[in-house]
C-alpha cells in the first residue's frame, strides 16, 4: 500500500513538472514578447534589444525555464512587468482570499451534497429523490452569472440581507467577512452541488446492488442505516474523486463569480494580467492552479487507496 | 407455548418481468406452498433451479428479491407476519429469523471486520451487550471449528477462505439466538472436501442450539444429512413432503424418484488399446513463467474412451485443457496426437489438427454468440472445416440436431430461446460437427440441475459409442466420474496423485488425498455424514 501511495505521489510531482513545462512553453509561443509589450509604441530596435538583454530574454529557452523553476521552488515568483511589484506578495493575499471563498463554499456544499445524495438513495425514484434531482439539475443548468445576478437582485437589492459587492478587507471580523462572501458562496455551492450529489447517488446505488446490502436488510437495519453503515463506506472512493474535482473547480474556475461580485481573488488577478500580457504573473498563477488541481486529485487517489480494505489489510 | 414455530399457508409469490422493448408482464413464481415447522426441526427444501426454493425460504423473513410480491399467510411465533408493520418486521429480521446465503464471500461487507458484522444484529436488537455478544461469537467460532476463534473476528472478509467465511456466516446467523435459520445453499459453492467440514459444522451447531432451520439445496444427498424432513419443489409447486427416510427410501412421486436415482448411469470400463489418441508427456506449465500450475503431468487417452480429470478448484484441471488446446504452451513436455507431436501454440497448428480436437465448456450460454441461430452456430464448423454450404449444410445440421435428441424444430432458434440443458446440447452438436477424434469437456454438467446433467451424460456416452470419439472429461464431481470414465487422473496442486483405469483408481488402498476426496462425496444415505466425521476423528486420533 505504501508503495502504491509513494508511486502516486511521485507521479503527481512528475505531472506538476510536465504542467509547468507546458505553461512555460505556452507563454513562449504567444506572438510578440514581453519587451515588445512593455515598450509598446515607443519600441525601437535598439531599445527592444537592450530591454531583452536586461530581462534575460536572449538566453536559450531551456536555460530560462530552469532559472524560473529554481527561483519558483525557492519562493521567488519574480516581478510583475506591468507594475514592478513582487508577484509573491500579490499572489499571497489573492490566494488567501480565493481559498477562503472556496473553503467556505466547500464546507457548505460537500456535506450538503453527500446528505442529499444519501437522501435520494433512501427515497429512490420517489418524490424526495425527484425533487432533489430536479432542483440540482436546474441549478447546474443555469449559467453561474445568471444565478449570481438573480441572487444579487433578490437578496442584496430587494431584501438587502447581504452586500452585492464582496470586497474583503484583512481587518474585518470573521462574521463580517462571512456576510460579505455569502452571495458568492451561495452561487458556487449551487454550481458544484448537483455534480457531487448525483455522483454520490450513483456510487451508492451501485453498491446497493451488492449481496451484503441484502444481508444488512435481513438483519433488520433501518433503510437509512443500511445506506449509512454498509453502502456509504464502500462508495467513498468514487465520491471523494468527484468531491476533489469540484474542490479544484472552486479554486481554479471561479473567475466569473469573482468578476460578478468584484471579489479580490486569484482568478481575477490572473485574467487582469493576461490582458496586460504580463507573462511572469500568468506563469506563476498557472503553475499554482496546476499544483492545486494535481494536489487535490492526488488526495483523491490516496483516499481511494486507503479506503480499500484489501490494500489496507493485505492477506 | 405451541408446538408450531412456522406455518406457511397457501403461499403465492408473483413477480414482474420487464423484457426490453415489451410491456411488463406478471409471472407466477410460487403457487400454493404450505408447510409447518416445529421448534428445533430442520426441513430441507429441494428442487432444481427455478423451483422457487430460495424465494420460499426468504418469504419467512417477508423478503422478496427484486420486488417480488408475497401473498398467503406466514405465521411465525403465533402471528401472521404478512400483516405486521415495517418496524415490527425489522424487529423480526435478525432476531427471530436469520439467513445464511450461498455466497458468503459476497454477503459480507468488505470494509467491516468480521466480528462487527457477526454481532451486528445481536446488538441492534439489544439481545446482549457488546462484550457478551463478542464472547458468544468467539464460542460459536470455536464450535464451528474455525481456526483461531479468539482472533479470527478481527480479520476482514478477504483475509479468510471461502469455506471459513461460510462458517463465519453461520456463526453470524446463530449469534442472536434466533428461532429459525434459513440456509440457502450454504455449501454449493464450496469444494467437496471443504463442503463436508462446513456441513458437519452446521449440523453440530443446529443440534447444540436447538434452532429450527429451512435448508435449501439442489443436492439431495446433502439435504439428507442435515434435515429431519424434506419438501420437494418443482416449478414453484409442492411435489412431495415427507420424512428424510421416506423420501430417499420410498419416494411416492415420479419426480422425486427421478431425483433419488439421478446418479446411477451404468458404464462398463473399457480396456486400453495399443495406440492412444492423445498422449501428454511430462507437461510442466506456468502462467507468465512465474506461477507454476502443472508439474510433470503424464497421461494418455485411448480412442473412443474417456479420461476423467478430477480435482478441487485450483488443482490445475482447466490449465491442463489449455495446454492440450494450445492456449497455454507448456514450459516443458510434449503433447502427442496420434503419436505425432502437436505444435505447442495454437497459432502454429493446422486446420486439420484444430478440427480433430474440439472443446465443450461449462457455461454454454457464454460459449455461443447470442445473435446467431442454432443453424448458424452448428453450421459454422461444417463450413469452416469441410466447406459444406447451403441446403447440404442445413441437412447436416438437422442430422446433428437429431443426434443430440432435439430435432429440426430448434434449428431457427436463438440461444436465449433454449433451456440450460438444450444450450449445452447445441454446444455438443457444434463440436461433433467437426467430426473430431477427441473432445475436451470442461465441467460441462456443473452448471446444470442433476436430472438435466444426467441427460447430458447419457447423450455423451451414446455419442461416444456411435462416433468413437474420445473425451477428456474435466470435473470436480466424483459421482459423474464414476458414471462416464474409463480411466481417471486425480490432480492435486498441479500434480497427478493417482492415475489409471477406473476400477484401479477407485479401489483401495488409496493415497491420502484420493481417500479424502472420495470419502467427502455426499452419499444418499442416512448417517453418512456422522460416519465419515467419526472415521476421520478416529484416524486423526491414531486408530
Amino acid at each position: 500500500m505504501i508503495l502504491m501511495a509513494a508511486q502516486r505521489i511521485a507521479l503527481g510531482c512528475l505531472l506538476l513538472v510536465a504542467a509547468s513545462i507546458l505553461i512555460f512553453a505556452g507563454t513562449q509561443i504567444l506572438p510578440g514578447d514581453v519587451a515588445q509589450s512593455i515598450l509598446g509604441r515607443s519600441a525601437t530596435p535598439e531599445s527592444l534589444a537592450s530591454l531583452r538583454e536586461e530581462l534575460g530574454l536572449n538566453k536559450p529557452a531551456v536555460q530560462r525555464y530552469l532559472d524560473w523553476l529554481l527561483a519558483f521552488l525557492s519562493g521567488d515568483l519574480g516581478t510583475a512587468l506591468s507594475n514592478g511589484k513582487d508577484i509573491g506578495e500579490s499572489v499571497a493575499g489573492r490566494l488567501g482570499n480565493t481559498l477562503f471563498l472556496a473553503g467556505w463554499a466547500a464546507a457548505l456544499s460537500v456535506p450538503l451534497a453527500i446528505f442529499l445524495g444519501l437522501l435520494s438513495v433512501r427515497y429512490q425514484d420517489r418524490t424526495p429523490d425527484r425533487m432533489i434531482s430536479g432542483l440540482s439539475l436546474a441549478s447546474i443548468s443555469l449559467p453561474e452569472f445568471f444565478i449570481g445576478y438573480l441572487l444579487i437582485y433578490f437578496l442584496a437589492v430587494k431584501l438587502q440581507w447581504f452586500p452585492s459587492v464582496a470586497t474583503l478587507n484583512a481587518d474585518m471580523p470573521l462574521g463580517e467577512k462571512l456576510r460579505t462572501i455569502a452571495l458568492p458562496v451561495m452561487v458556487l455551492t449551487m454550481v458544484v452541488l448537483a455534480h457531487m450529489m448525483r455522483m454520490t447517488r450513483a456510487a451508492i446505488l451501485n453498491v446497493m446492488q451488492s449481496a451484503y446490502i441484502e444481508t444488512a436488510e435481513l438483519k433488520g437495519l433501518t433503510p437509512f442505516n443500511v445506506i449509512r453503515k454498509h453502502a456509504f463506506p464502500n462508495a467513498i472512493a468514487p465520491i471523494v474523486n468527484v468531491v476533489m474535482i469540484n474542490l479544484a473547480y472552486l479554486v481554479v474556475g471561479v473567475v466569473v463569480v469573482e468578476v460578478i461580485f468584484v471579489y479580490p481573488g486569484m482568478g481575477q488577478y490572473m485574467v487582469d494580467h493576461v490582458s496586460k500580457r504580463d507573462v511572469p504573473v500568468v506563469q506563476a498563477c498557472g503553475t499554482i492552479f496546476a499544483a492545486v488541481y494535481i494536489g487535490l486529485n492526488l488526495v483523491a487517489d490516496l483516499v481511494s487507496i486507503i479506503s480499500n480494505p484489501r490494500l489496507r489489510h493485505p492477506k | 407455548m405451541s408446538d408450531t414455530l412456522l406455518e406457511v399457508r397457501n403461499l403465492r409469490i408473483d413477480g414482474t418481468v420487464r423484457p426490453p422493448g415489451e410491456k411488463p408482464k406478471d409471472i407466477n413464481i410460487v403457487e400454493g406452498v404450505s408447510l409447518t415447522l416445529a421448534p428445533g426441526r430442520v426441513m430441507g427444501l429441494i428442487g432444481e433451479s427455478g423451483a422457487g426454493k430460495s424465494t420460499v425460504g426468504l418469504s419467512t423473513l417477508r423478503y422478496g428479491r427484486g420486488g417480488l410480491r408475497l401473498s398467503g399467510e406466514i405465521w411465525l411465533n403465533g402471528r401472521n407476519i404478512q400483516t405486521i408493520s415495517p418496524g415490527q418486521l425489522r424487529d423480526l429480521r435478525g432476531r427471530e429469523v436469520t439467513y445464511v446465503s450461498q455466497s458468503a464471500a459476497a454477503s459480507f461487507n468488505p470494509s467491516i471486520r468480521l466480528m462487527d458484522q457477526v454481532i451486528e444484529a445481536t446488538i441492534l436488537h439489544k439481545i446482549m451487550s457488546k462484550s457478551e455478544a463478542q464472547k458468544r461469537a468467539v464460542e460459536l467460532f470455536g464450535a464451528l471449528s474455525l481456526p483461531e476463534p479468539e482472533s479470527i473476528g478481527s480479520r476482514y472478509p478477504h483475509q479468510v477462505s471461502g469455506g471459513q467465511l461460510q462458517r463465519v456466516m453461520t456463526a453470524m446467523a446463530l449469534c442472536p439466538k434466533p428461532d429459525l435459520i434459513v440456509f440457502d445453499e450454504p455449501t454449493t459453492a464450496l469444494d467437496v472436501t471443504t463442503q463436508i467440514d462446513v456441513l458437519a459444522a452446521i449440523k453440530t451447531a443446529i443440534k447444540h442450539t436447538g434452532v429450527a432451520a429451512l435448508y435449501i439445496t439442489h443436492d439431495l444427498a446433502v439435504v439428507a444429512q442435515v434435515s429431519d424432513e424434506i419438501l420437494v419443489l418443482r416449478h414453484g409447486n409442492m411435489v412431495e413432503h415427507g420424512t428424510v427416510q421416506q423420501i430417499i427410501e420410498a419416494p411416492k412421486e415420479g419426480y422425486t424418484r427421478a431425483l433419488v436415482s439421478a446418479h446411477s448411469i451404468p458404464h462398463e470400463e473399457q480396456a486400453a488399446t495399443d495406440s492412444p489418441v492423445l498422449r501428454l508427456e511430462d507437461i510442466t506449465a506456468s502462467y507468465e513463467g512465474r506461477i507454476q500450475v502443472l508439474t510433470d503431468v503424464t497421461a494418455e487417452i485411448h480412442p473412443g474412451q474417456t479420461l476423467a480429470v478430477v480435482g478441487e478448484s485450483g488443482s490445475g484441471k482447466s490449465t491442463l485443457a489449455r495446454v492440450v488446446t494450445g492456449l497455454l504452451p507448456p514450459d516443458k513436455g510434449r503433447v502427442l496426437f496420434d503419436d505425432q507431436p502437436l505444435p505447442p501454440a495454437l497459432a502454429d497448428r493446422s486446420l486439420e489438427q484444430l478440427r480433430e480436437l474440439q472443446m465443450i465448456y461449462q457455461m454454454a450460454d457464454v460459449a455461443m454468440n447470442p445473435r446467431q441461430t442454432v443453424a448458424t452456430i452448428i453450421g459454422r464448423p461444417l463450413e469452416m472445416y469441410f466447406g459444406i454450404r447451403g441446403a447440404e449444410k442445413r441437412r447436416r445440421v438437422i442430422e446433428l440436431l437429431d443426434q443430440i435428441e432435439m430435432g429440426e424444430s430448434f434449428i431457427d432458434r436463438y440461444p436465449a430461446e433454449l433451456s440450460g440443458g438444450q444450450k449445452q446440447r447445441v454446444c455438443i452438436a457444434r463440436s461433433l460437427a467437426a467430426k473430431p477424434r477427441m473432445i475436451i469437456c470442461d465441467e460441462v454438467t456443473s452448471a446444470l440441475d442433476p436430472l438435466v446433467a444426467n441427460g447430458i451424460l447419457k447423450l455423451l456416452l451414446n455419442l461416444q459409442t456411435e462416433e468413437g470419439v474420445a473425451y477428456m472429461f474435466i470435473t470436480h464431481d466424483l459421482a459423474t466420474v464414476e458414471a462416464i470414465s474409463d480411466s481417471i487422473a486425480v490432480m492435486y496442486q498441479g500434480r497427478l496423485v493417482r492415475y489409471g483405469p477406473k476400477t484401479e483408481v477407485l479401489t483401495p488402498p488409496f493415497d491420502d488425498y484420493t481417500d479424502l476426496l472420495l470419502s467427502s462425496v455426499p452419499e444418499l444415505r442416512l448417517g453418512w455424514l456422522e460416519g465419515v466425521v467419526q472415521n476421520r476423528k478416529m484416524e486423526s486420533a491414531g486408530f
